[in-house]
């Protein structure tokens, strides 16, 4: 059979299953839009490249399965370069498709011409630039079996214009021996020489945590971690990028460490004789300062990525491997700590001492935007979906939502992506339409990425927005204010400038208001009856309100502080 | 990683301890060398030199010689990282105890009849071989072991005019000794 290199694209795509690609077309990707109008797959029109990309990520974090984007050359591809460096951050699994000036033409600073592949090198697992369209399946059926295996990542795909109008014999790879990939070797076989001797450091360790990654979502290992913590009975907490891996309501949860972590999580970390990291990496917003941090625990680290290892913490053992398979091989080994009472009881003491606080909400003044996400938390449906953008919303919706499932936390991690919000609540949505969608929102993330609110409306994908309007940069804001001496520099943004409700109605979107508590409980009720298009809320909150607790930028996690509230200090 | 990183490819320093060689067989592909540079770049990791050829199985994978700066990164993060890329095939590092190194240098050199004759004797002593002539220059080559190649070029340095290239090492385990994959 013959085909253009465009249709025999179209139809690797659909080869791989894929349901969905969020794109914007543009000329050197135009002959690829002709095919898609016949095929089965969907395909969301963004008003803006970066929108695509995090719509994609936003699917892929929500279903497990890859999200697939298609941009067009030069701007459209330098546009969703974003999105592909925080799918990096996270290792997220993305096939991003881009036209490309014809091939002659590369080279020539031809119009709409940029060296993509040279720009995302850094920031893919892969790319490829494909030279004849006789190798666009095995490019295609490559990208999505590097994207989704091993450590998960995005991977490009550069189509060069010449190349889709040109014919070739369709075929399609079988075997991953005709992908052509002989240096990559995604899983390692299982070391029992390390699993012993991480069975050997459990069964001594009477202070042990498990510190659970995203790589713990990202290996589906939350059942073999259920049933792992349940008979070990070992604490867990989990990272920003692992929320929802263990259900928030057990028992044997402390909640998320690092610079905004629960107090019990951070300091539970900080004095524990084991730490056992399942898919975490260390991150310096998790560690604070790396000498100060766990210092007195051994170290096991479990990661399929073996570059992991030693990178910032060194490991007493280093376990290959995905997470579910080495809490198997743990668990058929029956390794057990001793016995944790002691521990717990310690554990307990400081749950108490130190709960998540905020002041009470008062009836007429500004909302408090914990109590906003609590609000909203109580009329939620279970398995609730909530998306958000970067800096204190993005803090207090990990800290006050209860994540009880993989899948529901949409969130921009080691990358911090500001705007990531919107677009990525949309691409949920799309990969789970039974869910409710629910994107936490500052009003600064929210101006960046605002406009494919027109893509959810155009396209039917009925989200809810709640701006937690402060009128500020809030995070950058809470650092001027505490290590700045209050020298407000650039933070401030106004909360009528724009007017979010009518900028939510010209996007054809509902547009709601809540300046005080009973408008709060009121608009959130009207939200949750609207089902067929977007509703955003501009939620009035104090800009006054820091995130704690906190760990300064470099400091020890034994120096975290804690709400003001819990030091005796009046605010 | 150093405190102080040394500038990428920069000044050669054959002090024994502190490099490493990494004998690293890849995909013979477009911007296979700029993955590996913009890696070694963008994670701090300094290259002392880098050789690259196709490699014996033909015009499938190149081999490329890398003499890394192992004080710079610890090895074990410099090979991890590396061994990520998707074009790398394999990776061997040799320690240098355990290395035969060779590298190549070529010189032109402009004389006269007052210092020829002690070029000459600079030639013998090294083992370089002349390999063209003319009435104001001799182009020498050496194959030998990078000390060697140290050692002529700061015998050159008394020469007025000295043009001097050299392709950095390649290596192979001694006999009875391994590379550690």
């Amino acid at each position: 059979m013959q085909l253009t290199g465009a249709q025999a694209l179209i139809k690797s795509l659909e080869q791989q299953g894929v349901e969905v690609v969020f794109g914007l077309p543009g000329g050197a990707i135009l002959p690829v839009y002709d095919p898609l109008i016949d095929s089965s797959i969907r395909h969301i029109l963004v008003r803006h490249e970066q929108g695509a990309g995090h719509m994609a990520e936003g699917y892929a974090l929500a279903t497990g399965r890859p999200g697939v984007a298609m941009v067009t050359s030069g701007p459209g591809a330098t546009n969703i370069v974003t999105p592909i460096g925080n799918a990096h951050m996270d290792s997220t699994p993305l096939v991003v498709i881009t036209g490309q000036v014809a091939s002659g033409s590369i080279g020539t600073d031809a119009f709409q011409e940029c060296d993509i592949t040279g720009i995302t090198m850094g920031i893919t697992k892969h790319n490829f630039l494909v030279k004849s369209a006789q190798e666009i399946p095995r490019a295609v059926a490559a990208a999505f079996h590097l994207a989704t295996t091993g450590r998960p990542g995005p991977v490009l795909i550069d189509v060069p214009k010449d190349v889709t109008q040109s014919m070739m014999d369709w075929w399609y790879p079988s075997t991953i021996e005709e992908y052509d990939l002989p240096g990559y070797r995604p899983e390692a076989p299982l070391d029992e020489n390390a699993i012993a001797r991480a069975v050997a450091l459990i069964d001594v360790a009477e202070r042990p945590v498990l510190y659970v990654g995203g790589g713990t979502l990202k290996s589906r290992a939350s059942a073999e971690l259920l049933a792992f913590a349940e008979r070990t009975k070992m604490p867990v907490v989990t990272t920003l990028m692992a929320r929802g891996a263990f259900p928030d309501s057990h028992e044997q949860h402390l909640g998320m460490p690092g610079m905004h972590g629960m107090y019990t999580a951070v300091t539970a970390i900080q004095k524990c004789d084991l730490l056992i990291s399942l898919g975490a990496r260390f991150d310096d917003r998790v560690t604070g300062k790396i000498p100060a941090f766990a210092a007195g625990a051994k170290v096991i680290h479990v990661d399929i990525d073996k570059a992991e290892f030693n990178k910032v913490r060194h490991a007493d053992v280093a376990v290959q491997s995905n997470v579910a398979a080495a809490l198997l091989a743990f668990d058929a080994a029956s390794a057990t700590p001793r016995n944790l009472d002691a521990w717990w009881k310690q554990i307990r003491a400081w749950q108490e001492r130190y709960p998540l606080v905020y002041e009470e909400p008062s009836t007429d003044g500004l909302l408090r935007p914990q109590h906003v996400i609590q609000a909203i938390a109580a009329k939620a449906e279970p398995g609730t979906i909530i998306a958000s953008g970067v800096g204190q919303h993005q803090m207090w919706a990990s800290q006050f939502w209860k994540f009880e499932e993989p899948g529901t936390w949409i969130n921009s991690g080691g990358a911090g992506t500001m705007g990531f919000g919107v677009p990525s609540a949309i691409g949920a949505k799309v990969g789970r339409p039974e869910r409710t969608v629910w994107c936490i929102d500052g009003d600064g993330c929210f101006q960046m990425t605002a406009q494919e609110l027109v893509t959810a409306r155009a396209e039917g994908i009925p989200i809810k927005v709640a701006i937690l309007n402060n009128a500020y940069l809030g995070m950058v804001r809470q650092w001027q204010e505490m290590f700045y001496e209050e020298r407000y520099s650039e933070v401030y943004l106004s909360a009528d400038l724009p007017d979010y409700v009518k900028w939510a109605e010209a996007m054809g979107c509902v547009g709601l208001r809540a300046t005080n508590l009973k408008e709060m409980h009121d608009v959130i009720e009207e939200a949750n009856k609207i089902n067929d298009v977007p509703v955003v809320i501009d939620f009035r909150t104090d800009s006054s309100e820091k995130v704690f607790p906190m760990v300064a930028a470099g400091a020890s996690n034994d120096d975290i502080m804690v709400h003001p509230l819990q030091r005796g200090v009046a605010k | 990683m150093s405190a102080t990183p040394e500038p990428f490819l920069g000044v050669v320093d054959h002090t024994p301890v502190r490099h490493h060689i990494l004998s690293v067989l890849v995909e013979n592909k477009a911007g296979v060398l700029a993955r590996i540079a913009g890696l070694f770049a963008r994670r701090g990791f300094n290259i002392y030199s880098l050789a690259v050829a196709p490699a014996e199985s033909g015009a499938r994978f190149s081999r490329v010689t890398i003499v890394v700066d192992a004080e710079s990164a610890p090895l074990e993060q410099i090979v991890g990282q590396l061994d990520k890329l998707v074009n790398v095939v394999a990776i061997s590092d040799i320690s240098p105890k355990d290395a035969l190194e060779r590298e190549l240098l070529i010189a032109t050199i402009k004389t006269d009849v007052d210092n020829r004759t002690s070029l000459l004797d600079i030639i013998a002593n090294a083992g370089a071989a002349i390999v063209d002539v003319d009435a104001k220059s001799v182009t020498v080559m050496l194959a030998g072991t990078p000390g060697g190649c140290d050692e002529l070029e700061r015998a050159l340095e008394s020469f007025a005019e000295v043009e001097l290239h050299r392709t950095g090492r390649v290596a192979l385990p001694r006999l009875g000794k391994t590379a550690s994959a």
